[in-house]
């Protein structure tokens, strides 16, 4: 399984001097398996480079999980190339609402007054799929999605495959369901996608300070992404969903924070870095 | 090998959080009916603490404590607010006695309803007991 990061910033894309070593675009990760599967997790702005660096290989058949339709892990999509091209079979899949069936809440985006193209005018074969409760199979992987802390229907992926274990959970606050540190396992959001991975991107949006000013916003202090990745024993926590306002000298002061966190054998967190390619 | 406790719906999991910040005495049961939480101020109705009992299986729950109407008259389980909310996911509000393991006869109204966390999927039931006499 190979993995790189098309966007790791968090809530709006930030290109500018000062984000060039991190990155701006928004959440985005490409995804190949052994078997030559493409798998891309959200559809932020970083899906629109990933699309123009598939115009060669243009691969036919392509699964994008999406964690939750807010803006920034949707907005790319409508400038995702793939989707342009009728040889293309896009399965969307996305966390079922009580309310709305995924593709109305995904055209609600692509429409106007928002966008200038119908979704349903886009040539490409889109089929949209509700991720199921039970894990399911893409390819050579075994996927499996929980619904975790975050405001509105969202969830974290979980995929085995190729001997391996990716978790994404960019979005999630789970020391709002209690204390991380001193609950069980089968009470802490999400605790089932991410046990055991071998790789894990984590919300990490906010220093301690700044999230006590955001509590219930949806997303994490750096200590809580440690004191997380801690309680489901991953071997890497990747540092993920950068705050706009987080430079990339504020967010090497993150990541030293967190490794100072984390006080354990294995590898110290890292932060997300838009172009990083992870070998799994 | 020992089984691993299933996680619990994220549903339940924010339900207990906002249970264990109330001053009201709450219960919370999962969709088989098993109590899985029931906060500090509960406690005193039940006679016993969490920390004690831990989750209670759904057939052990009746046995912790006797309900019945305000002339005596017992109650069924399944026609408590509780009951009504787990068998017919709709709200439900009574007020009746209950004697929990301290032995000690309370007058209680409950409001339960049920946590659908969608149209189909039933997470579980939140009651909300309110001690009738103490608040007098």
């Amino acid at each position: 399984m190979k993995v790189t990061i098309r966007g790791c910033r968090g809530s709006l894309a930030t290109p500018g001097a000062q984000t060039l070593r991190y990155g701006g675009n928004t959440s985005c990760l490409e995804v190949w398996l052994d078997d030559g599967t493409l798998i891309v997790l959200d559809a932020g702005t970083g899906i629109r480079p990933l699309g123009l660096a598939l115009a060669d290989a243009q691969p036919r058949t392509i699964h994008l999980l999406l964690t939750h339709l807010h803006l920034d892990h949707l907005e790319g999509l409508g400038f995702f190339l793939p989707l342009w091209r009728p040889e293309t079979e896009l399965h969307i899949w996305g966390p079922p609402s009580p309310l709305e069936p995924l593709s109305l809440r995904i055209a609600r985006y692509m429409s106007p007054p928002l966008f200038p193209v119908l979704l349903s005018d886009a040539p490409a074969d889109v089929r949209f799929h509700d991720v199921p409760a039970e894990p399911w199979q893409i390819g050579s992987a075994t996927i499996f999605a929980q619904p975790i802390v975050h405001p509105g229907p969202t969830v974290g992926y979980r995929i085995e495959a190729d001997g391996a274990v990716l978790a994404y959970m960019p979005d999630h606050e789970p020391s709002l369901a209690g204390s991380i540190g001193t609950a069980r396992p089968e009470w802490i959001s999400g605790f089932d996608v991410a046990r055991g991975a071998d790789v894990l991107l984590h919300d990490a949006q906010y220093t301690e300070d700044e999230y006590s000013a955001h509590v219930g916003w949806g997303h994490s202090s750096v200590a809580d992404a440690v004191d997380f990745a801690r309680a489901t024993g991953v071997r890497q926590l990747v540092l993920f969903h950068h705050d706009p306002l987080h430079t990339d000298d504020g967010l090497r002061a993150l990541e030293a924070r967190a490794q100072d966190c984390w006080q354990e054998d294995g590898e110290p967190p890292l932060l997300a870095m838009e172009g990083a390619e992870l070998a799994l | 090998m020992v089984a691993r406790p299933q996680p619990k719906d994220l549903v339940l999991i924010l339900a207990r959080e906002f249970a264990s910040k109330l001053a009201l005495s709450v219960f919370i049961a999962d969709a088989d009916g098993n109590l899985v939480y029931f906060n500090e101020p509960a406690e005193r109705l039940l006679g016993q603490t969490f920390a004690e009992t831990g989750e209670i299986r759904a057939e052990a729950w009746s046995q912790l404590y006797r309900t019945e109407e305000l002339d005596g008259t017992p109650i069924a389980l399944e026609q408590l607010p509780s009951g009504v909310a787990l068998l017919e996911r709709r709200p439900a509000h009574h007020v009746f006695a209950i004697t929990g393991l301290d032995g000690v006869r309370r007058e209680i109204s409950v409001t339960a309803f049920p946590l659908l966390s969608s149209t189909t999927a039933l997470a579980g039931i939140m009651a909300i007991f309110w001690d009738v006499e103490a608040s007098r």
